[in-house]
């Protein structure tokens, strides 16, 4: 063996031409045998899984499609047409659903609102936009483009904020939630280490008050207990009141993560900012925050995405959103018995906006992450 | 080498880069750093061993206030180092700092890294802050990986990286805390090179290290710490033939005989 060892070698190159792999380790047949049928748990899992989905999908799919029915006066015609879902009452008051009690000849300033909002959006998450920087302008003036769209001034026609409602207020409230929280919720995290003993104090005492509070009470606070801390006469709107409460309420919960985020920053990108002589806000601009939030994203998507579907608490204190114009239509005579479908409709809507939002953060922790670690 | 140890010699001017006078620093109730005398003029190369928790570290983060110092004075560039925030900025601003673990910002590609302080603190235009940055990668012989993440690059290559990015903004003084003691042995060396051509230009340096090969190399003078205090400081030559105390002769025999 040590002959041979030692024996110098060499091989004429090209004398392993390129195989195709072998049979079953690639492709999909080797994916299902591997992930699928990989050993007997495996096997097992899967058999029960094909059986729960055999038992149940069938069922919902005649329900909720092929047995269903989209047109019809009442819950009585409904029944008489098929056994399954009666979707013709969110189809014939789909526009209270969206809107509420917004006017109908002004629905067009909602649609509007929202396909500017998208486009306010886009620089934001699409960061090859092209002109960013000025399209980015742009999405700083929507707040205010759309306050007037929705709630009428500048020689457009006035609507009162109580009439606004059903998912479009919801979306405003989130979305207002969102927009404002993220900033404060930095500030107090920031706060939160501050050197400074009274700033660290203060945001303490604020986020473990409203953490340890329900959001509820925090809304019943807005809707009437305000009334005493505020000087007599003054009217304060209570959308307005409802929008400071819930961004508070979530600003409290991403200052947590975004803390989290902090702590996991190490030490010594901060020295090596100092020593650089970055300023305090240049070095959480540039070196710590971009660091930390990457790290809260899925924490701050998780807190975003329950503050989203925390909006429709806001019918416990009068307002009219998609639930309560569900619960509303509910009571009509004619459409007695019908919750299934209206929650069913509610939850689509739901489902839709916070699963692109955690699509979303999963691409971006993906695309964050590329080129950072070895 | 010898001519490279001789040449510097000769650039170090009368003008004082660092002054300390009797410092003294306490971490709370425990005294790091003991009447701390110490004066560095311009160009001169200073390197600074001794045990482990001397406070080599601690001494030299006082120059730029990463620490700051309870009594005594630290004059660095003719300006006194003192709670005036902008007399710390101006410092900060002259004086570069090289850390054994680097510190890159990971998200930050390599050229970013390294034209961040110029952009932000020198307010220089992004382009004359790129080109400036290439300058210093090639010096340190790493051009090509300017559009890479610093975690995609070796421990060597990213301590390159650190020293160019503190010569981006062009400082008058270089702080080197053990910059090759993360490394592995065949790194090390890249290191060093890049650390004696930079001596060669006539940097006023302080550098806390155990490579004794670099302190002979370019070292105008050695201080040896223990216990918070300067114990001793000579000429290398002097320094390592020729130790007066004897926890400098325990120290040296130690480093050198492991
Ligand atoms: N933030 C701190 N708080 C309290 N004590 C500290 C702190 N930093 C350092 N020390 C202590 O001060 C002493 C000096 O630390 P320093 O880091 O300056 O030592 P060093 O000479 O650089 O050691 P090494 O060679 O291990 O880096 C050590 O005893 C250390 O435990
Ligand atoms: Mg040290």
């Amino acid at each position: 063996m040590t002959d041979t060892a030692t024996q110098p070698r060499s091989y004429e190159p090209g004398n392993h031409p390129d195989l195709p792999p072998p049979l079953l380790t690639s492709g999909p047949l080797a994916w299902v045998k591997h992930n699928l049928f990989g050993s007997p748990l495996n096997i097992a899992l899967t058999v029960i899984s094909l059986y729960l989905l055999y038992l149940i999908v069938p069922g919902l799919l005649n329900w909720a499609i092929f047995d269903a029915v989209i047109n019809a006066g009442s819950r009585e015609e409904c029944k008489a047409i098929a056994a399954g879902a009666c979707w013709a009452l969110p189809a014939i008051r789909f526009d209270q659903f969206l809107y509420g009690f917004y006017p109908d000849h002004l629905h067009w300033r909602i649609n509007l609102t929202a396909v500017l909002f998208f486009l306010a959006l886009l620089p934001v998450l699409w960061d090859n936009a092209p002109f960013r920087k000025q399209w980015l302008i742009y999405s700083c003036i929507f707040p205010v483009i759309a306050f007037f769209l929705v709630v009428g001034g500048l020689g457009m026609e006035e609507v009162e904020t109580t009439k606004i409602g059903g998912f479009a207020l919801n979306v405003i409230i989130g979305v207002t939630g969102i927009v404002a929280s993220l900033p404060l919720g930095i500030l107090l995290a920031l706060g939160r280490r501050s050197q400074m003993p009274i700033v660290r104090t203060l945001c303490v005492m604020f986020i473990e008050f409203i953490r340890g509070v329900p959001l509820i009470t925090l809304l019943f606070v807005a809707s009437t207990m305000l009334n005493y801390f505020l000087p007599p006469g003054t009217t304060f709107d209570l959308i307005l009141r409802v929008l400071i409460m819930v961004t508070l309420f979530s600003s409290a919960y991403i200052a947590e993560v975004v803390r989290g985020g902090l702590q996991a920053i190490p030490k010594g990108q901060l020295e090596a900012a100092d020593a650089m002589g970055l300023r305090y806000w240049q070095s959480m601009r540039l070196i710590v925050l971009p660091q930390a939030l990457k790290i809260s994203i899925p924490g701050i998507v998780n807190t975003f995405v329950g503050l989203f579907k925390d909006t429709t608490l806001v019918v416990i204190i009068g307002l009219t959103d998609v639930l309560g114009v569900g619960r509303a239509s509910l009571s009509d005579s004619k459409w007695q018995g019908l919750p299934e479908e209206v929650y069913v409709f509610t939850a689509i809507l739901f489902f839709v906006c916070c699963f692109s939002m955690a699509r979303y953060s999963t691409y971006l922790e993906k695309k964050l992450h590329t080129g950072h670690k070895r | 080498m010898s001519e490279v140890a001789a040449a510097p010699q000769m650039q170090i001017s009368d003008e004082v880069a660092i002054q300390m006078i009797g410092m003294h620093k306490w971490y709370g109730e425990f005294h790091v750093l003991k009447d701390i005398n110490l004066t560095v003029n311009r160009g001169e190369r200073i390197v600074i061993c001794g045990p482990s928790g001397s406070g080599k570290s601690t001494m030299i983060r006082c120059i730029n206030r990463l620490e700051e110092h309870q009594k005594g004075k630290i004059i660095v560039d003719n300006i006194e180092l003192t709670h005036d925030v902008k007399n710390i900025a101006e410092i900060r601003r002259e004086v570069g700092m090289v850390f054994q673990h680097f510190n890159l910002f990971p998200h930050l590609t390599v050229l970013e890294n390294c034209t961040l302080a110029p952009i932000w603190v020198r307010k220089m235009p992004k382009k004359d802050a790129e080109e400036v940055a290439m300058e210093y990668l090639e010096r340190v012989k790493i051009p090509e990986q300017a559009d890479k993440y610093p975690g995609q690059l070796s421990g060597g290559q990213q301590q390159r990286v650190a020293i160019a990015r503190s010569l981006c903004m062009n400082p008058r003084i270089m702080l080197f805390d053990e910059p090759t003691s993360a490394l592995d042995p065949e790194m090390i060396s890249e290191v060093l090179d890049v650390m004696v051509s930079l001596a060669e230009s006539g940097m006023t340096m302080l550098c806390v290290t155990h490579e004794m090969g670099f302190a002979r190399k370019v070292a105008n003078r050695v201080i040896f710490m223990d216990g918070g205090e300067i114990i001793e400081e000579n000429e290398p030559e002097e320094f390592f033939n020729n130790p007066q105390s004897a926890r400098t002769q325990l120290f040296l025999s130690q480093i050198l005989h492991h």
